[in-house]
């Protein structure tokens, strides 16, 4: 099996994800498998080759700048978990 | 077989009332779901509001649309103006959108009637249904196998002859998969031709909605419904949506299939599989078409270039669910980024959480260039095979799978359900438009014959599948166990 270079534990803190030792340790396992077939890419020349972010291109979408309608306070609201007024409450952010 | 069409032609004839059908319809999935388990939420009251309106259009003298009455299932990943929208994941499970996706408005504005949200692996990460977050969904030709995924609990209710159409959507086989498993015709249209406006992003240069049908007809119809430019989706491309049922043709004579040599190698081992492929490969011949073989020399590197691009757009998608705005949220204490890494912890399952690790890992500082940008530049040459194939064939005709519906729990290894979108994956990174269509069985269980065509050439693939249906008429060999209870229950109804 390939070597597997992920720090995990740095990683998801990066991605805001707690994980359990166990899960750290059943994903390093599996993406030990994963990077057998990763590791193959590798070996290919792309030095000349551009890379493709999206197949189709399409370029400068751009729209008016005119006020259209939109979701009204209360339906922006209505899905959050805590509100309060006009406003998204979350934790404390600031010291 | 209950198709659409037929249910269309008849209430445009006033044979039929689009009420009747809808309540038929909710019988014949009330009969099934305790077996399948396809939906995660039914909507009956809407759907029966919805058929009333169109009886009302038809009895006004106008005509409501190409699905005019047809009922139809959405997979649980489009928003749908107050109705719940979990995307299959914990995270959502009380999620109600305040908008519905513009797939869903365009087959409403056609007549259909949606009768409920499918069940699929969570984010649309899976090939067998299992990584939803609630339970898994059934196969409708062996309760014991899966249906397929991610669109799984669309798959099984068409193939269980419950509805005869149903949205999915296909990221690297997420259609054509599940339509392969469940015996029904499933089309991932080309990247750009169908809006994603409204849709829970997953992997947003891949994702791209389609239909999972009864027929090939049916397919036809409902990709003219829901395609076309959408100027809330920056990646829709703005080209005319052909009638796609004008492209159906009964003979393939001219026609240049292109057979993936790489692909028939890759199943040469497998003898059931590949002689049942060679059978539909000289039905293609048999009806006029010219066999050649084709190269696509990168497609092996598909699987490593599409868990490398893949999960690094899910793990920038879902940044998103962190508990402030909608969604599940987890605060016992501590600062807002404790409630963020809790609040993911929690609301997502284990795969999710395998491809945002993964997918965060290929766009860090260090390791960027060597993961993500090498996977887009195969990702170049990928797209560059099929253009050197398309200069030589037409549509190309390979594999849609390398097996039959498997067991639940049989592919617990994630790896081992990663491969299961072996052939599915190239066509999804070259954007390509490509469908399954039922080809026969091994084992009693179903298998789809996949038939891939140039950018924005649906039409020429829909016409070829249609060729190959009529002159097979695989799905209509053998009912599934489920649709002989629906009779029973008529008959009961009826002593």
């Amino acid at each position: 099996m390939a070597e597997v270079p992920i720090d995990i534990g740095h990683v998801s803190k990066l991605a805001r994800l707690a994980l359990t030792p166990d899960e750290t340790a059943s994903f390093a396992q599996q993406f030990a498998k994963l990077f057998d077939f990763i590791k193959e890419l590798q070996a290919l020349d792309v030095s000349e080759v551009h890379p493709t972010a999206q197949v189709i291109p399409l370029h400068n979408v751009l729209r008016d700048d005119a006020v259209r309608p939109c979701l009204s306070r209360a339906e922006a609201l209505a899905n959050a978990p805590d509100a309060e007024g006009p406003y998204f409450k979350t934790p404390r952010i600031l010291e | 077989m209950i198709t659409g069409h037929g249910l269309r032609d008849a209430v445009l004839r006033r044979e039929r009332s689009a009420e009747q059908i809808a309540r038929e319809a909710l019988a014949r999935i009330e009969v099934a779901e305790p077996s399948l388990r396809a939906f995660i939420t039914l909507t009956p009251d809407v759907a029966i509001a919805r058929a009333r309106a169109v009886d009302a259009a038809v009895a006004r003298g106008e005509n409501p649309g190409l699905l005019a009455g047809v009922p139809v299932a959405v997979k649980d990943l489009f928003c749908t103006k107050g109705v719940r929208t979990t995307c299959g994941s914990k995270i959502l499970e009380q999620f109600s959108p305040p908008y519905s996706a513009a797939v869903v408005e365009k087959l409403e504005a056609q007549g259909a009637v949606i009768v409920g949200k499918t069940n699929m692996d969570e984010f649309a990460m899976g090939s067998s249904c299992e990584n939803s977050a609630f339970f898994p969904t059934r196969n409708p030709w062996d309760a014991r196998r899966v249906p397929g995924g991610s669109s799984g609990g669309s798959a099984s209710i068409v193939g269980a002859r419950g509805v005869p159409l149903a949205i999915g959507t296909d990221t690297g086989g997420s259609i054509r998969e599940p339509a392969s498993f469940c015996n029904v015709v499933g089309v991932k249209p080309t990247y750009g031709r169908v809006s994603r406006y409204g849709m829970i992003a997953f992997a947003s240069s891949l994702d791209q909605a389609g239909p999972l049908a009864a027929d090939v007809r049916d397919a036809a119809d409902a990709l003219e419904a829901i395609a076309g430019y959408d100027p809330m989706d920056s990646t829709s491309v703005n080209v005319p949506v052909p009638h796609y049922a004008d492209q159906l043709r009964t003979d393939l004579a001219g026609v240049r299939v292109g057979i993936v040599s790489e692909f028939e190698r890759s199943l040469e081992s497998d003898a059931p599989m590949s002689a049942l492929y060679r059978a539909a490969y000289a039905q293609l011949e048999s009806l006029g078409a010219r066999l050649l073989d084709v190269s696509l020399p990168h497609a092996k590197f598909g699987l490593a270039t599409y868990y490398l691009i893949a999960p690094a757009e899910c793990s920038s998608n879902l940044a998103r669910y962190d508990g402030v705005r909608y969604g599940l949220r987890v605060a016992d204490g501590g600062d807002v980024f404790t409630m963020f890494e809790r609040t993911r912890a929690a609301g997502f399952g284990p795969e999710v959480k395998r491809r945002i690790i993964l997918g965060t890992y290929a766009l860090s500082s260090g390791y960027y260039d060597a993961y993500y940008v090498r996977a887009q530049k195969i990702r170049t040459l990928m797209k560059r095979d099929f253009d050197i194939a398309f200069a030589a064939c037409d549509i190309i005709a390979c594999p849609a799978v390398s097996c039959p519906p498997f067991e639940l729990g049989a592919k617990s290894d994630p790896v081992a359900m990663y491969l299961m979108d072996y052939f599915t994956i190239p066509m999804s990174l070259a954007g390509l438009p490509a469908l399954s269509v039922p080809a026969g069985y091994v084992n009693d269980l179903p298998v789809g014959l996949q038939i891939v065509a140039p950018a924005f050439e649906e039409g020429r693939m829909l016409g070829a599948a249609f060729a190959y249906e009529q002159a097979t008429r695989h799905a209509w060999a053998k009912t599934p166990p489920v649709a002989a209870a629906y009779a029973q229950r008529e008959s009961g109804r009826n002593a």
